[in-house]
């Protein structure tokens, strides 16, 4: 897939805010707007962008505290690893759900309110998953996204 | 900034398919096109909504792998934390940069074009990242769920 400058820098203002106009987008770059417009659409149907993010103030809403929670399961096999994934899947407060190779099965990302909150998600819902062995839980301090190499 | 149930109801619907037109988002949040946009717009001015951004699909770039480094780092050095974050932002494929509060200290997100660009990456960069006392690595093999909603 040919990307030049231009695509690439259009690529990193998107993903800074994906609902610039094209003719402001364009502006920056002394591209006409419908040109800029024809070349969003072409990196759109290169497929090149998967679903939009929606970056809110998480602690503004209440949701005082994310942790990563590596999870290792106690018994394995096809039946249980699907039963634990439908299982962990309709958590609310899990945003992520990752399988993993290594030191764990699972990666999850957990929003919750505070401590307290976490503690409740973690006793009622996490660890009753079935075939949920060892649990590692890590509290998130701060996390940066970079641009990757675009 | 406060936000009422009604912000809420429109959050809920922008978060769960957020390409959708707005117009249609008003309609399942209940509320007419034009308060939609003013909330909508009052909650990006008020910072509740920080941004709405495009991701890039590393896959469809011929990124295929993505590994988790989970990295303690040397606590004795006060500035430990400072200067790898610093020298990890110089590396291209690290994609999101963490810290924690646990057993882990921080966790870069590496992607590569395949394992020999990993191992590239890796011999070149990540191991001459500064402070590092320890790199554990995950590679992902699956998301299986990639909500990034909270339940409000």
């Amino acid at each position: 897939m040919e990307l030049d400058d231009i695509d690439r820098h259009l690529i990193r203002a998107l993903c800074e805010d994906a609902t610039q106009s094209a003719g402001a987008l364009g502006r920056e770059m002394g591209l006409s707007q419908p040109a800029t417009w024809r070349r969003i659409k072409r990196l759109k149907e290169l497929g090149i962008f998967g679903p939009r993010r929606v970056d809110l103030d998480l602690e503004g809403l209440g949701f005082g505290v994310t942790v990563f929670l590596g999870i290792k399961l106690a018994t394995k096999g096809r039946v249980s690893l699907e039963d634990f994934e439908r299982a962990v899947r309709a958590i609310p407060e899990v945003q992520t759900v990752q399988h993993v190779l290594g030191l764990f099965d699972y990666r999850l990302r957990v929003v919750a309110q505070d401590l307290p909150d976490f503690e409740r998600v973690l006793r009622r819902r996490i660890m009753t998953l079935p075939g949920v062995g060892n649990v590692e839980a890590n509290v998130l301090l701060s996390e940066e996204r970079r641009p990757g190499p675009i | 900034m406060q936000v009422d149930d009604t912000d809420r109801r429109i959050l809920r619907q922008v978060q769960a398919d957020p390409e959708a037109p707005a117009s249609e988002l008003a309609e399942r949040a209940g509320v007419t096109p034009a308060t939609f946009a003013r909330r909508l717009e009052r909650m990006r001015e008020g910072g509740v909504v920080k941004a709405i951004r495009e991701q890039v699909d590393w896959r469809a770039l011929g990124y295929e792998v993505e590994v988790s480094l989970r990295v303690t780092l040397d606590k004795t050095e006060p500035r430990a934390f400072d200067e790898f974050i610093i020298a990890a932002r110089a590396v291209p494929e690290v994609i999101s940069i963490g810290t924690f509060l646990g057993r882990v200290d921080a966790r870069l997100l590496v992607i590569a074009r395949d394992m020999s660009d990993y191992q590239r990456i890796y011999r070149e960069y990540i191991l001459s990242l500064p402070h590092m006392t320890d790199i554990e690595a995950l590679m992902q093999v699956a998301t299986i769920k990639d909500a990034q909603s909270v339940p409000l």
